[in-house]
């Protein structure tokens, strides 16, 4: 029975990684993800019959607890929703795990039922893999749970800073692996286990209550990485390869999609979690006396719309202020009647545009806008020289050239799509405010810039109606 | 043999991140979220240890601990893979 078990984990683990490996590719991506999750049913089905497992009435109601939850929130969320989604569940790997350590550790108590009267035994390699196991799992949990706040918009947005941030949490963290290596030397501190556990679900909230909002794709991958890490710990605790395995694929893609997002803003990863661009606040100030100040044009639909009648290229670049207006079928059309005049309409993504990696392109694919339609940014920049319209619709820091030039601002550096290269650049904002960074936008000064106000969806379906009353 | 099963685990944990990496180098942003939530239910694994926890013969804290953790490694799995499924769906060239 127990070969079968284990030859049963073998194979999942393999159908995780085959899984992983077609999730990469857009034609296989459906495949991968039956894959893996083919995978995980053999891995429930095989400890179903693992000789630990003996009373099933707690597995039933706790799995179906689960999964009518996770039905309910796979197809109720709406694709507006999707950033807040993933980033409970992240939370949820990393519950399950500091549960799983928890639940470990009381196994190894001698006053647990079970073992009364046996000598305690914890041996120090799964002592080390509990406390682990505890600390990641406990921060991904309370980290994404503050996440799913934010973008819900029940706790802030914006970067929160509280005093001696930065010494309490690496006070907090040494505390924390203090006190796990005596609990590794005494075992039997069932006391400093539950503080251990408390801590760091507070370092959890700790860490992520300062990250603003447009830092999220950041945060949100970099959990990413933890619920896996957090799996693979707590491999390590039940000495099992299958979970050491998958945790490790998904700690590794988080990593690399916090890598990405790190290097589409120019920082490292340590600014991010840190908390907000370094001196947002302060160099705004002195930065808003030098930049331009003079009148910006603004363009109503019907203007919009006898300006793109005879234009033959248009890149569209989309934004946060997309998401949130739900504009996103409301630029499909006006992508259709656009093209229906015989105009090349392109779609131009910033790569930390949105609240999570691959946001912009989730939403235009619920619209059903064609992928191959979808242009990441070193593959666009170089075409908005010869571009006659680009049309920016609730997108700011990403499109601001102060970050090309003006070393004084706070985005200096950081790659921006070069839309003012282009003849004619429309932005649709709902107002002159500044964008996340907190830094006015020059592009909006620029001769060849125009400002086209309202709501985003509003003001799309506007211009559609114009288009096609011309 | 015994001592060494947790060099074992760590030379698999080792091995498993390089293969995460070379595996998923070059994904488009397309991709990108699906990627993240089809990555997310595979940490839902998890649930191996939940339900060793929950089905333990005598009912303790332990079990309790481990009725709580299925229950969250589930929503993990089941939301994660269809949520995933209903994304990609979406994906489709003109």
């Amino acid at each position: 029975m127990k070969i079968t078990i284990e030859i049963t984990y073998l194979i999942a683990s393999v159908l995780f990684i085959l899984g992983i490996k077609y999730l990469g590719s857009p034609k296989t991506a459906r495949k991968g993800n039956l894959f893996a999750a083919i995978g995980m049913f053999l891995a429930i089905a095989a400890t179903l019959f693992d000789q630990q497992v003996l009373t099933f009435e707690w597995i039933i109601i706790g799995a179906l607890i689960g999964s009518v939850t996770g039905l309910v929130m796979a197809y109720k969320t709406p694709m507006t929703g999707m950033p807040q989604m993933v980033g409970l569940l992240n939370g949820f790997g990393g519950g399950a795990s500091i549960l799983v350590a928890l639940s470990e550790y009381f196994k190894k108590n001698p006053n647990y039922p079970v073992n009364a009267g046996l000598p305690f035994d914890l041996p120090i390699d799964q002592g080390i893999a509990i406390i682990l196991s505890i600390l990641i799992g406990g921060v991904t949990f309370t980290g994404s749970m503050i996440a799913f706040g934010k973008l819900q918009g029940i706790v802030t947005g914006k970067v929160v800073k509280y005093p001696l941030q930065h010494t309490m949490n690496a006070l907090l963290f040494l505390g924390v692996i203090a006190a796990g290596v005596y609990v590794v030397m005494f075992p039997e501190m069932i006391n400093i286990v539950l503080i251990i556990s408390v801590v760091s679900l507070i370092l959890g909230i700790l860490l992520v209550l300062p990250i603003g909002g447009a830092d999220m794709p950041v945060a949100i991958s970099l959990l990413n990485s933890y619920s896996g890490l957090a799996g693979s710990m707590t491999g390590f605790v039940l000495g099992n390869n299958v979970l050491i395995i998958a945790g490790a694929l998904v700690g590794a893609s988080g990593i690399i999609l916090t890598m990405i997002m790190c290097k589409g803003m120019n920082r490292s990863l340590m600014n991010v979690v840190l908390g907000g661009w370094a001196n947002a606040g302060s160099t705004s100030a002195t930065s808003s006396t030098t930049s331009p100040k003079g009148d910006v044009k603004s363009i109503d639909s019907e203007e919009l719309a006898m300006l793109l009648d005879s234009v033959s290229s248009v890149i569209i670049v989309p934004g946060y202020g997309m998401a949130v207006g739900q504009a996103q079928h409301a630029v499909r059309d006006l992508m259709t009647v656009l093209e229906k005049k015989g105009i090349k309409v392109r779609f131009a993504i910033h790569p930390v545009a949105g609240r999570m990696p691959g946001h912009m392109n989730v939403l235009l694919a619920e619209a059903q806008v064609p992928y191959d339609k979808l242009y990441a940014m070193e593959d666009i920049n170089d075409d908005f020289n010869n571009t006659d319209v680009v049309i920016v619709i609730g997108a700011n820091d990403v499109v601001n050239p102060a970050a090309r030039h003006d070393e004084s601002s706070p985005i200096f550096g950081m790659p921006i799509l070069n839309v003012d290269y282009a003849k004619t650049v429309i932005i649709n904002k709902r107002s002159m405010n500044a964008g996340y960074a907190g830094i006015d936008n020059e592009l909006f000064f620029y001769p060849n810039a125009l400002m086209y106000f309202g709501d985003s969806k509003e003001a799309m379906t506007k211009l559609v109606n114009e288009i096609k009353n011309l | 043999m015994e001592e060494y099963f947790f060099l074992m685990h760590v030379y698999v944990f080792a091995l498993a991140i390089f293969v995460g990496f070379e595996l998923i180098t070059k994904v488009p942003p397309t991709l990108h979220t699906p990627l993240m939530s089809g990555s997310n239910a595979i940490s839902g694994i998890t649930i191996v240890g939940a339900i060793l926890s929950a089905g333990l013969e005598q009912f303790t804290i332990s079990t309790i601990l481990g009725l709580i953790a299925v229950a969250f490694a589930m929503i993990n799995v089941i939301g994660g893979f269809l949520v995933t499924d209903r994304m990609l769906k979406m994906f489709k060239k003109k």
